[in-house]
């Protein structure tokens, strides 16, 4: 009866610890999302340090889906075989015209910039990464990439795939690092519209297609006007493209990027030597990088 | 009589099977397919994980480690640190504790209280992302990725009844 007695309370003891252990689990996560929302580089550390060593397994898994996807691909490819044929070849009569075109405004301009002395933009530094992760949410649009700090990647700088800008780099690992593409709801981004130059700001909001907002001036844009980076803010290079004006339906445009989420498969990191867009920040003064810099190679 | 060395690590591994099996899950829905209109939506499989083994197996898959399996998908999928973590807690928590319910219970009921707590679960995700933001997010890929998530459910359940009965016998 006693040893009964004994047992009862143990097991409530027990079960009162359970209790205990899962009531301090749920606070620990309120914790950690409150930590996060407070940007603490310490949380940040966290994240890239698992990332990285998760990234190795991810590296290793992601090789085969390639593969997959690029056979499928090639069967639907063969599908459309003769309209895409016919597709291309329009499109190269088109592109050999564009050509001459190119050829002869280059001459030109080289003539001119020897003329004017125009000092040549420096020649950017570029990492090529795969796709490693894309656990693609409604919450975000963001990707792991296989290159990291050691690979000369650095918070801010900006991802192209092929010429086309896609997004930035968010968080910086030892060998693995995130790209927030320009769809994502926190990627903002400086442009303008190519033929007007009139400013915007291109906001994500976890939509294929986001939005053009802030607007400078009451300019009329339509529909097909490509968009490209503006040289505001310092943040990438002015004039990589981005996209086309897809609608412009109550007062809403919207942008359609040159690249498709899903094809990104291999992506450029472009160092140009700028600030780049720091999340959350103000474009940094030139002394605080240097010391940025310096402290990021002390690490 | 002490079992032996080997038999203890026999168990030892087949014990760890259930958590190998959800982080295998977490990490599937990570690989990128590459295929178009699939982009941005993902079934939720390290929920249907928690879900089966916190009914069949609360042991092996404790509320902490629910908690680890959330917090690694917040990092791998970007989203606010904590809010998986909290989801999948939860979800163990509900499960386990009605697991008395579904023991012996058809698989249509099982079926059924899944898509219940899928979809508080999606639903808590994303009050929990939106108040975390301060910015409501378009709801309409979830409602793709619940249904697709269900219609998966079966199959999932099949293959993780499968490995139970592979290396977990003894239960």
């Amino acid at each position: 009866m006693k040893q009964s007695g004994a047992v009862g309370r143990l097991a409530t003891l027990r079960l009162l610890a359970q209790r205990f252990a899962f009531v301090s689990l749920v606070v620990a996560a309120f914790a950690l999302m409150i930590l996060g929302k407070a940007d603490i580089v310490l949380i940040e550390r966290a994240r890239t340090t698992v990332a990285d060593a998760i990234a190795p397994i991810l590296d290793a898994l992601s090789r085969p889906a390639a593969t997959v996807a690029e056979f499928t691909e090639s069967i639907r490819e063969l599908a459309s075989l003769r309209a895409e044929n016919a597709r291309l070849r329009q499109e190269n009569q088109r592109l050999l015209h564009w050509q001459t075109v190119a050829r002869h405004v280059d001459a030109e301009n080289h003539v001119l910039h020897e003329h004017l002395n125009v000092v040549t933009d420096p020649d950017a530094a570029f990492v090529t990464a795969r796709v490693i992760g894309d656990l693609g949410s409604a919450y975000g649009h963001s990707m792991l990439l296989n290159a990291g700090s050691r690979h000369g990647v650095r918070k801010g700088q900006a991802v192209l795939s092929g010429e086309t800008l896609i997004g930035y780099i968010a968080e910086v690992g030892d060998r693995s690092s995130r790209l927030l593409l320009l769809t994502d709801i926190n990627a903002k981004i400086p442009v303008v519209v190519e033929s007007s130059r009139t400013r915007a700001i291109l906001t994500g909001d976890n939509k294929a297609r986001p939005k053009l907002n802030y607007v400078a001036g009451n300019p009329s844009i339509s529909v097909g006007d490509r968009i490209i980076t503006a040289a505001s803010g310092a943040a990438f290079p002015p004039g990589l493209p981005i996209g086309v004006v897809a609608s412009t339906t109550d007062g809403i445009i919207r942008i359609e990027p040159f690249v498709q989420r899903h094809e990104l498969e291999y992506v450029t990191i472009v160092d140009y030597g700028l600030g780049g867009i720091l999340p959350f920040e103000k474009p940094p003064m030139p002394e605080r990088r240097r010391r940025g810099a310096d402290s990021g190679a002390g690490n | 009589m002490k079992p032996s060395v080997w038999v203890r690590m026999d168990s030892w591994v087949r014990h760890l099977v259930p958590f190998g099996v959800t982080m295998a899950m977490l990490l599937l829905t990570a690989i990128p397919t590459h295929m178009p209109g699939l982009d941005g939506i993902v079934p939720m499989l390290p929920l249907m994980g928690v879900y089966y083994w916190a009914i069949y197996r609360p042991d092996l898959l404790p509320a902490w480690l629910a908690f680890v399996i959330g917090l690694l998908h917040d990092i791998i999928a970007g989203t606010p640190l904590g809010v998986n973590a909290l989801v999948l807690l939860m979800v163990q928590g509900v499960a386990a504790g009605q697991r008395r319910f579904f023991l012996g219970k058809s698989f249509l009921v099982a079926w059924w209280a899944f898509g219940l707590l899928a979809a508080s679960a999606s639903g808590g995700t994303w009050i929990l992302v939106t108040a975390l933001l301060g910015r409501a997010i378009d709801p309409s890929p979830l409602f793709f990725e619940y249904l697709l998530t269900m219609g998966l459910f079966p199959l999932l359940t099949w293959a993780l009844a499968r490995t139970q009965m592979a290396f977990l016998k003894e239960a």
